[in-house]
């Protein structure tokens, strides 16, 4: 399992496999914002939080087809179906590699691209964290959209309806947090929930996700 | 017979008028449809006997 | 013992109704029957409701709208429980009508979110001043409406009727939960304007006690609502296992 891990992790970094592509994308959707909305300096910041949460969020969205669609095509998804490994552990250990190499980077990135909306440094910091609570959340969930539409072809966009709401509990908890920390709100409560839907969906997905590779591989 | 609805007349008129909208298309979508499909079953089954 | 005995009997018949040819004798049996009486209920619920009730003191005449808001939201929101227990006995044990209960169910519950939400933005609009105002509520009703058009585009994006049936059910067994969660971080998110249930429906929280003169209609309109649902629901289960027969025959005419 740690092997399938770092083999998705290299894959991922290496070049053609899409590793910096979700922070360029999110910082393009940052840029995009301030031409959407206007550019006065106090409103940009009140929704800052948001706006970056969203990014964050969408940006994740890009590597998900990535996560078994390859694996499917080629024909290593089944190979691995008939390894030792439980196909929960097959996708514990692809949604841990999109983590590393989606999530975390996003997570880091996001203080920084707050300076772009002069964000304080607590703002910033409970940003990061709620991010950082979140954001394996959003692998888990994309990862199981991502096993329900392997068959489909062209399932990006589908994977996207799917996936969208069931991403706004996620999306509701975490720019909480961060929009509590901006006006000088309580925020534990919002970071507490968010913690506790990445542990239910860590809890329960895996055994949904493994039942929905089986039926596409059949 | 219309009782006055007072000032709040095109809003009960809309909401009730695009209510009968919506479910009456969906009572002809779900009617027409399952008489499309009969046909067409009856359709292969007849194909299949002969 | 015997009671055990007597209960797994029931058991037995019950799964027997759900056996597709049975299933189709009793419900053109029962088909009628309904339709006349969800036509009944839900005429005469709306007609009294409409033309035979006072305004409300503060709404107005917008108050009549109520006839049809809590019926369509009552509905929607157990349509969703179908789809969940339709979903989960496919998953346990293959039953084909249960999954296309669930399959029917969806663009009927679709429907009546719609419904809620239309009437729902339109009753808040003279009192809130705006068409659309994001209170816990009607967004918590947008999301499920989302989560109905997914469920049902996953059903036609997927060729094969059983893979299509695991799928989806996987996707209907997740996506409640998930509604569920949405629901109480929606009402997290916002304090909202709605003026809190009038009568005792999904919250089971009931703060403002309608007087009986709005409340009989009411109760009429949702008895034909879900009458109208049950009818509509019966119909488009028939269709799709007339659908699924089809297939299976239009497939062994191309093979042969």
């Amino acid at each position: 399992m740690i092997k399938l891990f770092w083999r998705d992790v290299t894959l991922a970094v290496r070049s053609g496999g899409g590793f910096g592509l979700a922070l360029i994308f999110f910082l393009i959707v940052v840029v995009l914002v301030p031409f959407a909305i206007g550019s006065d300096q106090i409103m940009l910041s009140k929704v800052a939080p948001g706006v970056l949460w969203l990014g964050a969020l969408l940006a994740c969205l890009l590597s998900l087809d990535r996560v078994f669609g390859l694996d499917f095509e080629d024909g290593t998804l089944d190979l691995l179906a008939t390894s030792p490994i439980p196909l929960e552990g097959v996708y514990l250990a692809k949604v841990a590699a999109h983590w590393l190499t989606t999530g975390l980077p996003l997570t880091l990135a996001a203080p920084i691209y707050g300076l772009l909306f002069n964000l304080d440094f607590e703002v910033r910091q409970l940003l990061f964290l709620s991010l950082l609570f979140g954001t394996p959340a959003l692998s888990l969930i994309g990862s199981f959209g991502s096993s329900l539409v392997l068959g489909v072809k062209r399932g990006g966009l589908l994977l996207s309806l799917l996936v969208l709401p069931l991403y706004i509990p996620t999306l509701i908890f975490g720019a909480q947090v961060a929009r509590s920390a901006a006006i000088g709100q309580n925020f534990e409560v919002p970071l507490v929930l968010i913690s506790i839907v990445s542990l239910i969906t860590l809890a329960i997905l895996p055994f949904a996700a493994a039942a929905a590779l089986r039926i596409n591989l059949r | 017979m219309m009782p006055d609805l007072g000032n709040y007349a095109v809003e009960v008129i809309s909401a009730y008028g695009l209510s009968s909208i919506v479910l009456g298309f969906l009572i002809l979508t779900s009617v027409v449809r399952n008489a499309r499909v009969k046909q067409r079953l009856a359709d292969a089954e007849a194909r299949k006997d002969a | 013992m015997a009671l055990t005995w007597k209960l797994s009997s029931y058991w037995d018949k019950f799964w027997h109704l759900a056996n597709p040819k049975v299933f189709m004798g009793w419900s053109s049996r029962l088909l009628p029957i309904i339709i006349v009486m969800a036509a009944f209920c839900l005429s005469t619920g709306l007609i009294w409701g409409f033309f035979f009730t006072p305004d409300d003191a503060r709404q107005g005449s917008t108050v009549k709208i109520i006839y049809l808001h809590v019926p369509a939201a009552l509905v929607a929101i157990n349509g969703y429980l179908l789809m969940f227990i339709g979903s989960l006995f496919w998953l346990i044990r293959r039953q084909h009508v249960s999954v296309l209960i669930a399959k029917a169910t969806a663009p009927i519950g679709m429907a009546m979110t719609a419904i809620a939400l239309l009437t729902g933005a339109i009753w808040g609009q003279p009192m809130w001043g705006t068409y659309w105002v994001w209170d816990p509520r009607l967004t918590s009703f947008f999301v499920l409406f989302l989560f109905y058009i997914g469920y049902i585009v996953l059903w036609s994006a997927i060729e094969d009727h059983d893979t299509a049936a695991d799928l989806t059910s996987i996707l209907a067994l997740v996506g409640c939960g998930f509604a569920l969660l949405s629901r109480y971080a929606v009402l997290f998110w916002s304090q909202g304007l709605h003026q809190g249930t009038t009568v005792t429906i999904s919250d089971g929280v009931q703060q403002e006690r309608i007087s009986d003169v709005f409340f009989q209609p009411l109760l009429l309109s949702m008895v034909g609502f879900c009458l109208l649902f049950l009818a509509l629901l019966l119909i488009g289960t028939r269709t799709e296992l007339r659908v699924r027969r089809l297939k299976m025959l239009e497939l062994r005419e191309q093979m042969l």
